[in-house]
Order: structure tokens, then sequence, then C-alpha cells
């Protein structure tokens, strides 16, 4: 049950700096969309105002809109808590919850929402574990802390609890930085995975990355420091690479700055 | 002072450009004995330290033995403070019930509170309000305990009348808040006042550990989902249960070892009363500044006994306060 | 798998929200009802009252809360208030301590009251003055600091700079167990010793105990400060050649001397109002003595002790105004250990 993202005029700020600036995008259901863009052109920030997690940070603030399927995110009486339900975020960091066994980090979504039988919810930590590929490798030690996994392994960790409460999109924020080549590899073929079932957006500084596991391609840039970000481009990932339609792209990927 | 044992650090690291043999002996000479003279002075004061440690110990146990040699009472089980008398008798029995219990009061009231004022601080309040707050918070709890004492007996105390009568009127068949209506300089007052007293305490490091919860620890709750308190609930409270532990019982050693706080406020006698309203009671270290003008030579040893037992319970608690947070130390989240 | 939330109706994200004045009105409202049932039940504490609204606020929240935005919502509000009223509560006993201080104390507090001492003054008598107290104070505050400051500097620097083995950490233990050290037990242990010896009170006697009392502060305090000097200065220095002593005293101290100064101030602001060992050991004293070596002295907080014990309204004014005099002097120390920590800062670069 994925849904479309469809994203217009849409401008963040940080207090009375503006981070990005006029983003409208489309993003189909059950695709992965990839994020490029040199530091600071805000593809963070615009990913993060996908699930409204922009205004946690002490004066965010945004403007536009952005539809999932039917319904406005920052439209009136839009409830944030409800909205991170439905579209869910891994981080750069792996971040399980350190004092949180690892059956507990899976289950920590599913909690909040109230009443699972036990069995329930062990069928669904199951599930999601199987999902993120980890249920192997910690099967036989659900119950020791999350933080005692490998990096990877806790990314992934995290991914679990991400698709554990059945989000409709997944946004992930560089979500192999921390890790390792074997641990990333891991990732990307989760990626592949999961995009049968959620909207993926990826924000990624390995190009190539891009190139591996996305279907579409965003590029974000900005004129100069202090100014906001902007999307210049977003295309099938094929073309981007081969045949961007704009010069900057194409500086970009073929590595002349950035 | 020994100062010739190894310590390959005091050694002088080798001079850039080789000298001359005789350079280097000259030189080797001078800072040979910089080095030993200043690491024999600031040895010498780490030593110091443990001298006075022990001496604190052998003086406290010496002068506590001569008195309880002759206290004719059970100096542990005795309801008596009589060390004029002859033969003296004395026991701390008292005055251990009643410091525990103001303790323990305080704790209750303080603990939750300092707590809910540290997520204030750091989840709630507008950022504009919670600096200057936190700031005034800091700066009380450097208010000297004897001016608590002065507000506590003067202020707080004929304001407790109100508070006393209604906890007599509704909860007085417990037996532990009837009243009898004599002036509110009971355990429960001296309770409140103490738990007014290690607040700011509480509340500092409280903030400080909340505030050191790693960002990216709430963001998972709240991407997953969650509300403000829920966010508090999974990241935040289990990331700071040691430092609120750790506090917690550094208000806990304020509060036992409270001296003019407590005898400005508590009317004492040497009986334990069944209701926190009603005055009596003691505590340690009250006892000792209310007994201390009145005491003999003699007198004085006794309550350097009693100075003692509390000295035994405050390590007792601080040793108990460490080998939780050890014990808790693996599951902190501080080592993410 | 996706069949478990699928029939969830479009607007899901729509969770019904309470107005923003909803807490505001159900505070005012409950605040009214609370002191109306207390009027017609003929309470009279204004802690009932405000109890019944509390208890009325806490209810009603979660109640309108559960039936509109449900109970997850709900718990949140819940914990909202009672984080708002913890604070609230709180405040009031805090501001109280601050302003009668402030209001009693400036009554009697002036020149003359600063430059007398209580000398041939009954308790119930205006007049007299904290001059004495304030000598007494400032000369045990000041022995106490030159033998705590420098043993509590010096010991730090063995921790940071030189130890490792055994040593140290029995060094380590014992601070934290110092630390924790009632002051009246401190002042105990002085008392222990003059009976051993059979010595009157006098003014060196408290220094003794307030420096037992300060050197595990300085410690602690000088020991984070030290940590934060960054390694390579050290090294820096040592490549050049210099003795490590000279290294010390010549890089790591002056690095960290603004953080070290802070501590020191706190520490003596945490001395300077500690009454218990000065009871002990120095007794007080109505009438001016210079000399902290010989006979009873008197000290601030222990004149405040004293003017409360006396029990006239005299004697109460008295005890405010020296109590409003000592939180003045510890709040200058405390304020001005901040400017320094904020001002000399080591710049981390971060």
């Amino acid at each position: 049950m994925s849904k479309r993202i469809d994203v217009s005029g849409l401008s963040a700020y940080y207090g009375s700096f503006r981070a990005i600036e006029d983003i409208s995008m489309t993003v189909e259901p059950r695709t992965v969309t990839a994020f490029i863009g040199p530091s600071g052109c805000g593809k963070s920030t615009f990913l993060r105002t996908l699930n409204r997690m922009h205004e946690v940070t002490p004066g965010g603030r945004v403007e536009g809109k952005v539809m999932l399927d039917e319904e406005n995110l920052y439209g009136t009486g839009v409830d944030p808590v409800a909205v991170r339900r439905e579209v869910g975020m891994v981080f750069q960091r792996p971040n399980p919850f350190p004092t949180m066994s690892v059956y507990d980090n899976v289950a920590a979504g599913l909690r909040l929402s109230g009443s699972y039988k036990k069995s329930e919810l062990g069928d669904i930590v199951e599930k999601s574990l199987k999902g993120a590929n980890l249920w192997n490798e910690v099967k036989d030690r659900l119950n020791k802390p999350g933080s005692g996994l490998s990096g990877g392994q806790q990314q992934r960790l995290c991914i679990a609890r991400a698709i554990a409460v059945e989000p409709k999109v997944l946004l992930m924020d560089e979500p192999c930085s921390a890790l390792d080549p074997i641990s990333t590899l891991a990732i990307e073929d989760l990626i592949g995975e999961l995009k049968e079932r959620f909207t993926i957006v990826i924000v990624t500084h390995n190009m190539q990355q891009a190139a591996r596991v996305s279907d579409k391609t965003a590029f974000f840039n900005l004129a100069a420091v202090g100014q906001p970000g902007k999307l210049i481009e977003i295309d099938d990932t094929e073309r981007i690479f081969s045949n961007p339609s704009v010069q900057a792209t194409e500086d970009y990927i073929s590595g002349r700055f950035g | 002072m020994d100062i010739t044992t190894k310590n390959s650090d005091a050694n002088p690291p080798a001079a850039p450009q080789p000298p001359t043999a005789e350079e280097k002996r000259a030189a080797r000479g001078a800072t040979r004995l910089g080095d030993r003279v200043f690491l024999g002075l600031s040895r010498g004061s780490g030593i110091l330290l443990l001298v006075v440690m022990a001496a604190i110990a052998i003086f406290l146990t010496y002068r506590a033995a001569i008195a309880i040699s002759k206290d004719e009472g059970n100096f542990l089980t005795t309801f008596e403070w009589n060390t004029n008398a002859t033969p003296p008798v004395f026991g701390v029995a008292v005055l251990a019930f009643g410091t525990v219990i103001s303790s323990i009061i305080a704790m209750v009231i303080a603990v939750p509170v300092a707590v809910a004022i540290a997520l204030f601080l750091t989840h709630y309040a507008p950022r504009k309000l919670s600096g200057p707050i936190a700031y005034v918070i800091d700066l009380l709890a450097a208010v000297p305990s004897i001016v608590y004492g002065l507000w506590g007996a003067l202020i707080l105390v004929p304001n407790m009348k109100g508070l006393f009568g209604w906890l007599n009127d509704y909860f007085g068949w417990t037996g532990i808040f009837s009243w009898q209506e004599g002036a509110p300089r009971s355990m429960l007052t001296v309770g409140i006042l103490l738990a007014i007293m290690i607040l700011p305490v509480i509340t500092n490091v409280s903030r400080e550990v909340f505030r050191q919860t790693p960002r990216m620890n709430e963001e998972a709750a709240l991407a997953l989902g969650a509300t403000r308190w829920e966010v508090i609930r999974m990241a935040v409270l289990p990331f700071g249960r040691s430092g609120v532990i750790s506090a917690s019982m550094l208000g806990l050693g304020r509060a036992l070892g409270e001296t003019m706080a407590v005898a400005t406020v508590l009317s004492p006698s040497f009986l334990i009363q069944t209701s926190l309203l009603d005055p009596g009671g003691g505590t340690f270290a009250q006892n000792i500044a209310a007994k201390f003008g009145e005491a003999t030579e003699y007198g004085r040893d006794a309550l350097i006994a009693s100075g003692l037992v509390l000295f035994v319970i405050t390590l007792v608690v601080n040793g108990a306060a460490r080998a939780i947070i050890a014990r808790r130390a693996e599951y902190s989240g501080a080592n993410a | 798998m996706s069949t478990v939330v699928a029939e969830k109706p479009t607007g899901s994200m729509q969770g019904a929200r309470l107005p923003k004045w909803f807490t505001v009105a159900l505070a005012a409202g409950s605040a009214a009802l609370g002191i109306g049932i207390s009027f017609a039940a003929g309470l009279d504490s204004s802690i009932q009252w405000a109890l019944i609204a509390a208890i009325l606020f806490i209810v009603g929240t979660y109640v309108i809360a559960t039936v509109v935005e449900g109970k997850r919502q709900a718990k949140d509000r819940i914990a909202t208030s009672l984080v708002w009223v913890a604070f609230m509560l709180a405040v009031v006993p805090l501001v109280s301590l601050v302003w009668t201080t402030v209001v009693r104390g400036v009554k009697v507090l002036d020149v003359y009251f600063l430059t007398h001492s209580m000398g041939v003054v009954a308790d119930s008598e205006t007049g007299g003055g904290i001059y004495h107290a304030i000598i007494g104070s400032l000369e045990q505050v000041g022995l106490a600091t030159l033998m705590g400051a420098p043993i509590g500097i010096l010991t730090a620097v063995y921790l940071v700079e030189y130890g490792h083995g055994k040593l140290a950490k029995a060094v380590t233990f014992f601070v934290d167990v110092m630390t924790g050290i009632p002051s009246i037990v401190a002042g105990l242990f002085i008392l222990s010793i003059m009976l051993q010896f059979q010595m009157q009170p006098f003014g060196f006697a408290g220094s003794l105990a307030l420096a037992i009392l300060m050197m595990p502060v300085v410690v602690r305090s000088t020991e984070e400060m030290l940590k934060l000097v960054p390694n390579e200065l050290r090294e820096a220095s040592l490549a050049l050649g210099i003795p490590k002593w000279r290294t010390i005293l010549k890089v790591v101290l002056p690095t960290a001397i603004g953080g070290i100064t802070t501590g020191v101030m706190l520490a003596v602001a945490r001395i300077a109002g500690e009454t218990a060992p000065v009871l002990l050991l120095v007794f007080g004293n109505p009438f001016i003595n210079n000399n902290p070596f010989e006979g009873a002295q008197a000290s601030l907080p222990l004149y405040i002790y004293q003017q409360y014990a006396g029990g006239t309204d005299a004697s109460y004014d008295r005890a405010w105004a020296a109590a409003l005099t000592l939180i003045a002097f510890v709040m200058i120390l405390n304020l001005g250990a901040r400017a320094i920590a904020r001002w000399k800062a080591p710049k981390t670069g971060r």
C-alpha cells in the first residue's frame, strides 16, 4: 500500500534563513527516488519536510504543500504524529534505542499505537526483521541490547523498526554513509526488495549508489553558500546519469564540482 | 615523601638537537629537580587527601569509642540522650529514624518534581524561557542552607498549618497524618524543607543529563510517530536513568547530613512520633547542633559517636549509588 | 502484510485536535470551580482550593482529550500539564525564599549594620551589626581557601597529569567519598582533634573543616578542566624539549585557568555558607576578634543562626539582613565565576 507524494511550491526555513526554495516534484508509488547534490543544498532538509520532521528543529518552518495521495501533510488539523506513522524514516547514523533489546526496538513503534497480543507482536517483529534481511542474524539474540549489533546490522534493525508499523513511504537519509561496503551492499539489496511495498526516497552522497538503487534521481543545488537550495531537475535515473538536461547536473555527476 | 618511584612520564623528552654531553647532564639535572619537586608536591597533595580521610575515620572512631564505652544504654537502641547523667545514657535510635524518615520524605517529594522540572526545561518550556530559568535554578543551588533554615522556620512553618489541618481531616485516620494542633515543626515540615533545598541540585544534574540525550534517539522515536511524552518515555528517560539516580543520591546525601535547616525548623524530642505531623524526633546533624552548646567534653564525644554513624550512613548511600550506576552502565547508552 | 492497516479511511492523518485555547480555558475554569467549591464547602486554605483545581484540571484534560483526540494524545497532555504543574509548584517556595530574604533583609541593612558588631547589644534590642561576622567569615573562608585550593588543584594535576597507578585510583575513590562527607562530620573531625589536645574554639579550626569540605570540590572541577586541555598542546610543548613540570605550569594550567578559577570560586561560595562546622569549632562571638588563631570568632552563617535563635523581632530582622548579605556575597561569587567561565572558556574549535 505505498502512496504517491506530490510536492508543490515547498520552501523550508530555519528561523529567517530559507534553506530550500519553491520545490515541486512527484514521487510515484513503488519506486525509489534518489536525491543527490552538493553538501548544504538542502536535500536532507527537503527529505525531512516529507514527514514533518523538519519542524522538530528549533526555528524550523515550512511553506507549501505535500500531498500524500489525496491528503496534504501540512493541511489544517493534520497531526504531525499521525503523518510520521504514514511516512517512516531511517537516519544517517544507525540509531537503535540503546536501552532496548533487538525485539523491543522493532516493537517500539507498534507498542505506541496500542494493543497487540503478544503472539501478534512476535509475528510482526519476525516479519519485519525478515523484511529487513536481519532475522537470521539476530533470531538467537532478540533479547540482547540492540546497540550490541554491528553498524550494518543496527541500520537494518532501524529499517525493521521503521517498516514494522507499515508506513506508506520510507525516507532514508544517507542510510549507508556510516557503513562499510559490505553492509552498504546489504542495505542496497534490501532497498530493491522494499520498493515492492513502499514508496522510497533516499538521500545519498554516493553517485554510484543513486545509479544502482533508484528509478528516478533528483538533483539539488544552491547558487552560493547562504542561498537557498533548489531542485535543479528530476528525471529517470538512467537519463540523469547519461544525458541530463541541465548543464549543472552534468558537471556535478562528472565530478566537476561538489 | 616518596618521589623516587617509577614514573617514566617524569623523564624529560629528548631535545630536538642533540646537545653536548655536558649540556645534557646540566639540563637533566635541572629538569629532574623541577620535575621531582613538582611531582612530589602534586602527589603529596593526593597523599595528604588520603591521610585526611584516614584521620577522619581514626579520630572519629577513637573519640566515639571513648563515649560508647561508658554508655549505660544501648548505643543503637536507646531512646534517650542524657550524657550529663551519671552514669550517662544515650542511643541513636531516634536520630537514625528521624534522619531516614525526613530524607525519605524529601526524596519522595523532590525527585519526581525535579525530574519534571528538568524535563520542563529541556523539552517543554519555550527556549527563551528555559535558559534563564535554568540559570536561576543553578544559582538557587548555591543558596546557603542556613538561609533555607531561616526561611523554613519563619515562613514555611506558619504556612504549614493549613496543609496539616487538611491532612488531619482527611487522612488523620491513617495515624501517620494525624495532628494534635501543635506547632507544625514536625518531620513532615522538615522533609518538605529538605525537598525544597535539594530540588535545585537534583534538577540541575538531571537537566544536564537529559540535555545530553542523543538527538538521533529522540528523532528515531519521533519518526516512529511518537508524541512528545512517548519520545521522553522511549528515548530521554531510559538514557537519563542512571544520571537521575546519581543526582538523587547527591540530593539524598545532602538531606541526610543537613544540619541548620533541620535545627531551625524541627522541634526535637527523644521519642519516635507515629505521626509525621506531630513535632518530635530528631536527626543526627540536628541533634549535634542542638546539644553541642550544653555538652561537656564527654557529651561532645557522644555527639562525635553519633556523627560517626551519620558518616557511615552517608558512605553506604554513596557506595550504593555508585554500585547502581556501575550496574546500569552497559544499558545507559552513554557508550553508544 | 499490508492488509493489516489497509482499511484505514482516507484522512487518517486528520487527527482531531483540541483548539489551542483549550488548556488555558480549562485551567481557568478549574481554578474558578476550585475556588467556588472551596467557598461553598467553607474551606479556607489556599492549598485546598489549589489542590481541588489541580485535580479538576488533570481529570478534565484527560477525559476531554481522550474523547476528542484519543488516549495517546490524552496521555501526552497529562504529562505536559504535570510537568508544568511541577514547575509552578517548585517556583512558589523558591521565589518566596528569595523574595522574603530581600524584602525583610533590606529593613535593617545599612552602612551602620555593616560596620558595627553585636558587642553589648542584647537579642531584643535593635541596632548592632555584622562587622565582626564579616571579618570572621572572610578570615575563615580566606584561610580555608589558602589551604584547600592549592591542595585541590595540585591533587587534580597529579590525577590528570601523573596518576595512573594504584595511588591515583585510591585518591580518585576517596575524593568521591570526601565529596559526600556532611559538613557537620567534617566539623566533628576537627572537634575530635581539639578535644584530644584540649583546645578552645578559634577561627582557624573552622578554616580547617571548611578546607576539608572545599578540597574535593576543587579537585573535581579542576580535573574536569584539565581533561579539556587538548593533548596536542602537551605534546607540542614536550616535543620542544620543555620539561614536564614547566609544560604543566606554563601550558596546561594557563589554558585551563579560567575553568579552574570558576571551580575555586564556586567552592568558596559553597563553604562561605557553611554553618555547622563553624558552630562547633569557632563558636561565635558578639565582639570583634581579628585574630583567627586565638579565641572564638563570629561568622555570617553562624550569626544568622544565632540571631534566629535569639527569637525576638529585632534579632529576626538582623538575621534576615545578614542572610541577604550572605546571599549577595554567594551570588556575586557565583555570577563572577560564571562570567569568568564564559569569558575564559578554552576555545574547543567546535
